[in-house]
């Protein structure tokens, strides 16, 4: 409940930020202190502080899963913050404004990592939905932008039409909202309730950018001024994971078997596509955004295995993978050109940029001794776990291969081409951070469970 | 504490020559601390061999159940002997090369060493899965940047490849770990896995085709050529003398003794597998003019008679392919150390442009000529004794119903090699000095070093084996025992 509320009020507190001070650096330094208040409030959540004792009704349910995501959610939102922060000045004149937004949405996702009611993850999709079609607007005077922004709230508020749709089945059939009751007694799919699941799962695939849902993705992650895809393509990508797993853990976990083979079929889908097409982007901002599908396909596996495996691993996954998008992104915000071209020898010029991003790369491939081995390691292991999908576990591998040739595309640039020196502002604070990010990513590679065991360790031990 | 002192001593080096940026200190450097490996790998295996010094074990991930745990046995001495010997000797033959930036040269070379030996010394399957990957890494690095022309796409294909076969086999590992009886990633605990027959059908495959892809067995053998070609040879000489080696490790250590059933099962196929490319490599080999892709071609023939003796089960042949892990790697560093000298001096590998080096250079001569000698197998040379024990177990062998016309394939690509390796002498040492050969001098006094420590090893072994035979000799007989056990 801690994160609910105080993001809220930081969101209003921006707001008015941005009436009361023009100094961009104080709105900067209001918004990454507040937002650290924020992960402050949230982790003695988890210790039991509870600050706000509101009776929810049964429509939210705060367990360690949710909190811990929403540590991880915010914390990479703090390092967002801290490298980025600075690149949101440059999208347009309302600082202040974009912060809020950004707070609004963590309070979407503090709301759907904790919802046991439909109302309440109809609300919080919508809490996050929202300030997001503003942002991919914001650049004003760009006519991509504004492209992007109809297209992502069209096909969004669509894609909201049918989860409504079919929330209202699941209503019909169980007469609640509320995720125990139409758990309870449910163990076979009638015509009702199959109707309610699939327009269910329709609706949280194009969220998570599932084919055949996907066809959003790429231009509303192209469009969006580039600071923004950065928080759009990692935070809340992974938060409607959270938000997906939960739904159909909570709501049809009892008959997983009859669906499973269809949330297969769409996870291997979007690993193919994602990754095939990806292959052919000649921006990496662009390739960016279908490699944040072909991972959703990754991250699809917890859906498709749902066990414990799977949802440690959904963690991990997100702070993995969050941690080295964000940080790719914030190396190509330096760019102005963003095509693989424009990184060809980087590494000459900026040695730290390129070694960092490097290390970036290969998590996001899945190579040993960083996160991102581990990320897919869970997963793999959870559908091994299941049994019965093999053959994903298959595509799912090859799909992998298929990705290092779009990561090592921009290394091969980065390092063993030539090319038009960039001119590259840079402090030494950012490469600083860059460094530290990156650290982080090759330590957890190699004690993947020493961040979450210290979590445990400091609050229930 | 020994195969510990082995990972970290090259891999602090490593990291510390980063910030070394003179090329000379940074090849003084890189030298002694390969020296220092050397020291510790002989001393553990002659001096400290208690078990105690040998095995380490440290928890890692407890809750995977998987540890730090490294052990040396009989198989893993000699190869992490071989990698000991064999950088500093890379590094004192190729001293006078030149490359651009020296620094992350050496220090990725030495970070490779890390990988190599870790994977040799690693008895907890996802330690020897990390280490697998991490020796690629900075082999991707040094073949990308200090290659030839077309470095870049052939690394890459090379690293796709082995990629593509080390996630399959982290399938197989995730599967077996699953159903090991107390869900651990221990040796010990995969040895216990007893899996039905055709589970290890499939899952022989997954691993198989890992090994295959490193080794590297027909039809996955196309990386390997071209990478041997581009890469800079101080780098070849790695890839084909020691990492190689890590696919038949890998198979003779994490495939045979876990999947048992499946490979007697699928033997046949994969030695068949082997005997193609066998034959198909030596007969490209004899076609070839430039001399890195003729030795290229010959190792993949010499790596397919390994698997052969491998996947056609017997002891001795096991025994044999160990003794020759060994021995290849030494005699392959040893060719590559005659072609880099010829190139370095000529500028062209093409064996038609050379000729009468002979009479202009004997000591580099005869170095090439022992060192080829010794490739084919020739007695009292020490490919001889590996070679002669794995037909030996071809010929023997019980699980196969084709082992004869394996043998006499086998045999056939051996007289090929004859053929090729004899061929390369007489054109390049023989015949007519052209005009790029009319004023060649002769070696070094380092390079005559390490070629004559070679030379001395390379008779030595092979006139007296029986260290080497003994010190396999419980190795063999335990991954033998359990291949024996698990038969249903």
């Amino acid at each position: 409940m801690n994160a609910i509320v105080i993001s809220a009020v930081l969101g209003v507190v921006m707001m008015f930020c941005g009436v009361f001070t023009n100094s961009k650096p104080a709105v900067r330094t209001v918004a990454v202190i507040g937002l650290l208040g924020l992960i402050i409030a949230n982790v003695l959540d988890m210790g039991g502080y509870h600050f706000f004792n509101v009776n929810v009704r049964g429509m939210l349910a705060f367990d360690v899963f949710g909190l811990l995501f929403n540590t991880i959610a915010f914390a990479a939102t703090w390092i967002y913050f801290l490298l980025s922060g600075r690149d949101m000045e440059r999208v347009g004149v309302n600082l202040a404004e974009y912060f809020a937004l950004i707070f609004f949405v963590l309070c979407g996702i503090a709301i759907v990592s904790a919802f046991n009611s439909l109302l309440m993850l109809f609300l919080g999709i919508e809490i996050i939905s929202i300030p997001l079609y503003i942002l991919t607007g914001s650049d004003k005077r760009n006519l991509k932008s504004n492209e992007a922004a109809l297209k992502y709230f069209l096909m969004g508020s669509f894609s909201t039409g049918i989860m409504l749709m079919g929330i209202t089945l699941l209503y019909g059939v169980k007469g609640s909202f509320n995720m125990d009751v139409i758990r309870a007694g449910s163990s076979t799919l009638t015509p009702m309730l199959a109707a309610g699941l699939l327009l269910l799962l329709f609706a949280m695939s194009f969220k998570v950018s599932a084919v055949p849902f996907h066809f959003w993705t790429p231009d509303a992650y192209d469009g969006s001024p580039t600071v923004f895809t950065s928080f759009m393509a990692t935070i809340v990508k992974v938060a409607g994971f959270i938000a997906f797993i939960r739904l159909f853990e909570g709501c049809f976990g009892e008959m997983h078997k009859q669906w499973q083979l269809l949330a297969a079929i769409i996870t291997a889908a979007t690993l193919f596509i994602g990754n095939i097409t990806a292959v052919f982007q000649q921006s990496v901002k662009r390739m960016l955004s279908y490699s944040s599908i072909a991972q959703a396909g990754f991250m699809l596996f917890a859906l498709v295995a749902m066990n414990n495996t799977a949802k440690e691993g959904l963690i991990f996954y997100a702070a993995a993978y969050s941690l080295a998008t964000i940080g790719i992104f914030a190396v190509l915000l330096k760019m102005k050109d963003y095509t693989f071209e424009g990184f060809n020898g980087l590494a000459k010029r900026q040695p730290v940029l390129a070694a960092t991003n490097t290390i970036f790369l290969l998590s996001l491939a899945g190579i040993p001794a960083t996160a991102g081995f581990w990320a897919k390691f869970y997963m793999l292991s959870a559908a091994i776990d299941n049994g019965n999908v093999m053959w994903l576990v298959i595509v799912g591998v090859l799909c992998a291969a298929i990705s290092v040739y779009y990561y090592f595309r921009v290394i091969q640039a980065m390092y063993f081409k030539d090319g038009e020196p960039q001119e590259i502002e840079t402090s030494r604070s950012f490469k600083g951070l860059l460094i530290v990010i990156a650290a982080a990513v090759v330590l957890l590679g190699i004690f993947p469970h020493w961040l979450i065991n210290q979590l445990y360790s400091f609050f229930y031990l | 504490m020994i195969p510990v002192l082995l990972i970290v001593i090259p891999l602090v080096s490593g990291l510390l020559a980063f910030l070394i940026k003179q090329e000379k200190s940074v090849k003084v450097w890189s030298l002694v601390t390969s020296l220092i490996t050397m020291v510790v790998a002989i001393l553990g295996i002659a001096v400290l061999h208690k078990p105690e010094y040998l095995q380490t074990n440290v928890a890692w991930l407890p809750n995977l159940n998987s540890n730090f745990s490294l052990t040396m046995d009989g198989m893993s001495k000699l190869l992490c002997l071989l990698t000991g010997i064999a950088y500093p000797g890379i590094f004192i033959a190729t001293w006078n090369s030149t490359y651009k930036n020296p620094h992350q040269f050496y220090a990725l070379m030495l970070l490779m060493q890390t990988g190599l030996l870790g994977v040799f010394v690693a008895s907890d399957a996802l330690l020897f899965y990390f280490f697998w990957e991490l020796a690629l890494i900075p082999a991707y690095f040094l073949c990308s940047i200090w290659g030839g022309e077309r470095r870049v796409a052939v690394t890459f294909k090379f690293f796709i490849y082995t990629f593509v076969g080390s996630l399959l086999m982290l399938i197989g590992i995730i599967w077996v770990y699953l159903h090991t009886p107390d869900h651990s990633f221990a040796m010990t605990s995969f040895y216990k896995v007893n899996l039905p027959g055709n589970t290890q059908g499939w899952l022989f495959w997954l691993f198989f085709l890992a090994f295959a892809i490193k080794i590297p067995l027909w039809p996955f053998h196309t990386w390997q050529p071209d990478t041997y070609e581009q890469s800079p040879t101080a780098v070849t000489m790695v890839l084909s003398g020691i990492m190689v080696k890590m696919g038949v490790f890998g198979v003779l250590r994490w495939l045979a003794p876990v999947l048992p059933v499946g490979l007697w099962g699928y033997g046949d196929p994969a030695a068949t597998m082997c005997v193609i490319g066998m034959i198909y490599a030596s007969f490209v080999a004899m076609q070839q003019d430039d001399l890195k892709r003729l030795v290229a071609y010959s190792s993949i023939a010499h790596m397919g008679l390994m698997g052969l003796a491998i996947f056609v089960t017997s002891s001795i042949g096991i025994q044999g392919v160990m003794i020759q892990m060994f021995n290849h790697g030494i005699n392959i560093i040893g060719m590559w150390i005659v072609v880099e000298l010829i190139e370095r001096q000529f500028g062209t590998r093409k064996m038609s442009e050379l000729g009468g080096l002979a009479q202009k250079a004997p000591g580099l001569a005869i170095m090439l000529v022992v060192v080829a000698l010794a490739n084919v197998a020739l007695p009292l040379t020490n490919a001889f004794i590996g070679e002669f024990m794995m037909f030996n177990g071809v010929f023997s062998s019980k699980a196969s119903n084709y082992h004869y016309i394996f043998m006499v394939v086998g045999g056939i690509s051996i007289i090929l090699s004859a053929i090729y390796t004899l061929n390369m002498i007489q054109k390049v040492f023989y015949g007519n000095t052209s005009s790029l050969t009319a004023n060649a001098r002769d070696i070094r006094v380092n390079e005559k070093f390490v070629l004559a420590v070679l030379l001395i090893g390379i008779v030595i072994m092979g006139v007296y084996p029986k260290p080497m035979i003994e010190a396999t000799k419980h190795a063999v007989d335990a991954i033998y025992s359990k291949m024996f056990i698990k038969l249903p």
